[in-house]
């Protein structure tokens, strides 16, 4: 059974420093949500709270409709995968698997029949007699989800569980979580620093920063719709374009013009960001995420189709796209296009822009208009 | 990761390199000679007639080898008034340093474990003057511990310089524990909370069980400093509950009859067997224990 999460006005302080100031979060039942956010912004402190291995300084929190402030670890019917993954060395995989249903006094049989049908489901059931030592980083990750997996909690609570495995095995473990969760239906909280797990894995993500959660939504509305420019910036690879510029007003259209750009680099405002009623020269943020700038020809236009001209500094193929990197008022820019735009390095390169996909913050405060 | 293999490292080679080369083995030699030389000269003088080494040089090899002084030193030498050989007293020490050793590296773990891996209000404080214990000299405890020995009953027993061992003992072994599960990742311990485990389930099935290396580091230390220890037990005991190193100042340090030099030698031999028996066995995760954190494992 799964249940659902509900954080209420938690505080965490450590002496004086404040590390989660307020977080109010609703978690659904079966739901899969990633934390996510640079370091140090509180993350896994948060996880820490829901686990019962910090206390909280004030709110509540509730799991399965019950407050677990007074709760420990054990009587909350969780599972925690670590991100050293945290095995008891001296144990074999099957002595670290079966730990917890030891200290809970489950039945011989039961012990055996869970190990059984985990290890098998993991892969890991001809490794069941090795110690940790002898285990290669993804198996290490594997036996750590299979101690967690037996459980058979109602949350699941992940700390940065990828982050040691290597480019691949991180991506085919991804993957293979994310089966795990649509086959066995648990509520799972999941921390990351990594914002394409966060994009791949979530159902919600709590973007967080500095003790509060910026932006909690769906992974597309946390990715087209960013409420201020740290989600926008964090969220994306490589990340969104903001280009600092002043808004003007010519022939009833609204335009962006880059700080430190000439007349003729000007951005139209389409949609509702062209028409809302915005002063003369107040001080923007434009936010183009670098998908959306293509090379001049190369798509098939589209209403908002914006082309202008500027040099590329440097170029730099990733096998699908190439990135071009330029400048616009002397602020650095990334376009992706596709590896068939020929480009050189120092000569001037046609772009187009789709400013139905642009993004407007207010330059002071940084959140979205 | 295991330790990076040095083998194979290229280094320069030609009569330069050889002549170094020579240098350092004469002067390692020189060394292990100067080391030996002492042993040797105990053992050989211990196996030979008192006859023999009044006749010859002490630096002589033994003409006829008898173990009579072993047998005269283990059971029959006089120490004090009584003359049954060192066996009460080695008997002693060992009743003494086996419970001491065991107490003060349980209690020691358990220190460690607290300290670093429950941490409470206050526990560097509570570290640092259980460290401060550590840097006593023991002289200036003698009064007051001799005092409290003797409200609690203990005076000149072998339990009384038990507990004065043990308490004396912990803050060294406490220093080691907590140095080695400083290095001990937390998450193992959280994982273990989470799995359902207490205080001393987390400490006896996952802690205790990791820590071989400072249990074994901290056992030759402790064997050996309590078994070498003379000043608290020429404090604390009298008479018959002396330990084997008071025992052995009162056979070596006899103004009466003949001075048996193969006797005294033998004597102390058996004196000091037992922290060369636990170096020996153990000797190989002393030094793994002592170097344990320094590279990550």
């Amino acid at each position: 059974m799964a249940s659902g999460i509900r954080l209420d006005k938690v505080r965490k302080s450590f002496g004086a420093t404040d590390v989660i100031k307020g977080i109010d979060l609703t978690i659904e039942p079966g739901e899969f949500v990633v934390l996510v956010g640079p370091s140090g912004c509180g993350k896994s402190t948060l996880l820490n709270l829901i686990a019962g291995l910090e206390t909280v300084s004030s709110g509540d929190i509730l799991i399965g409709g019950q407050n677990v402030n007074r709760v420990p670890p054990r009587d909350r019917d969780i599972a925690m995968v670590f991100q050293s993954y945290a095995l008891y060395p001296t144990k074999t995989v099957r002595a670290n698997i079966t730990f917890g249903m030891e200290t809970r006094r489950v039945p011989r049989d039961a012990q055996e029949a869970a190990v059984e049908e985990f290890s098998r489901l993991l892969q890991i059931d001809h490794l069941l007699d090795r110690k940790p030592g002898q285990l290669s980083g993804g198996q290490r990750q594997r036996v750590a989800m299979g101690r967690a997996l037996v459980r058979q909690p109602a949350v699941f609570l992940f700390d940065e569980p990828l982050s040691n495995l290597d480019a691949k095995l991180r991506i085919e473990m991804r993957t293979e979580i994310k089966k795990l969760h649509q086959r066995l239906g648990k509520t799972v909280v999941y921390v990351t620093h990594d914002q394409i797990e966060a994009m791949t894995l979530a159902t919600r993500i709590a973007v967080m920063d500095n003790g509060h959660i910026r932006q909690f939504a769906d992974p597309a509305t946390i990715y087209e719709y960013p409420v201020d420019l740290f989600v926008a910036g964090f969220m994306g690879s490589p990340p969104m374009n903001m280009i600092r510029g002043r808004l003007f007003h010519e022939n009833g259209r609204v335009f962006v013009l880059p700080l430190g750009a000439r007349e003729s680099v000007r951005f139209p405002l389409v949609g509702a960001a062209g028409t809302a009623a915005l002063a003369d020269s107040r001080e923007v943020v434009l936010g183009l995420r670098p998908e959306t700038i293509f090379a001049a020809g190369s798509e098939l236009p589209g209403p908002n189709r914006h082309v202008f001209e500027a040099p590329v500094e440097v170029v730099e193929p990733t096998g699908p796209d190439t990135m071009l990197v330029f400048q616009i008022g002397g602020q650095d820019l990334i376009a992706r296009v596709r590896p068939e735009d020929v480009a050189t390095p120092g000569k001037t390169f046609r772009f187009e822009v789709d400013m139905g996909k642009a993004k407007l913050f207010d330059a002071e405060t940084g959140l979205a208009l | 990761m295991r330790a990076r293999r040095t083998s194979g490292i290229v280094h320069r080679s030609g009569p330069g390199a050889w002549l170094l080369r020579g240098l350092l083995f004469t002067i390692l030699g020189l060394f292990c000679l100067y080391y030996l030389f002492p042993l040797f000269v105990m053992l050989a003088t211990s196996v030979k007639s008192l006859a023999e080494i009044r006749e010859g040089s002490f630096l002589a090899f033994p003409r006829d080898i008898s173990f009579e002084a072993w047998a005269k030193a283990w059971g029959a030498a006089c120490v004090g008034v009584r003359c049954d050989g060192l066996q009460p007293y080695f008997m002693n020490s060992v009743m003494m340093a086996v419970p001491a050793v065991l107490l003060s590296t349980t209690l020691g773990a358990l220190n460690g474990y607290a300290l670093t891996k429950w941490r409470f209000p206050g526990a560097d404080i509570i570290f640092a003057l259980m460290l401060f214990g550590a840097f006593i000299p023991f002289q200036v405890v003698l009064l007051p511990m001799a005092r409290t020995l003797g409200e609690l009953g203990l005076a000149g027993t072998v339990p009384g310089l038990i507990l004065v061992h043990t308490v004396y003992g912990l803050a060294f072994t406490t220093l080691f524990f907590r140095n080695f599960f400083i290095g001990v990742p937390d998450g193992i311990v959280q994982a273990a909370k989470v799995d359902g485990a207490g205080f001393f389930g987390i400490f006896f099935r996952i802690v205790l069980p990791m820590s071989l290396p400072a249990i074994v580091v901290t056992v030759i230390w402790q064997f050996t400093q309590i078994w070498n220890d003379f000043l608290f037990g020429v404090a604390f005991t009298v008479g018959d509950s002396n330990p084997v190193t008071v025992a052995l100042n009162n056979v070596v340090n006899t103004s009466t009859g003949v001075k048996e030099y193969n006797v005294d030698m033998a004597a102390a031999i058996i004196a000091g067997l037992p922290t060369l028996l636990v170096y020996v066995v153990a000797g190989a995760y002393f030094v793994r224990g002592l170097s344990a954190g320094a590279v990550k494992g």
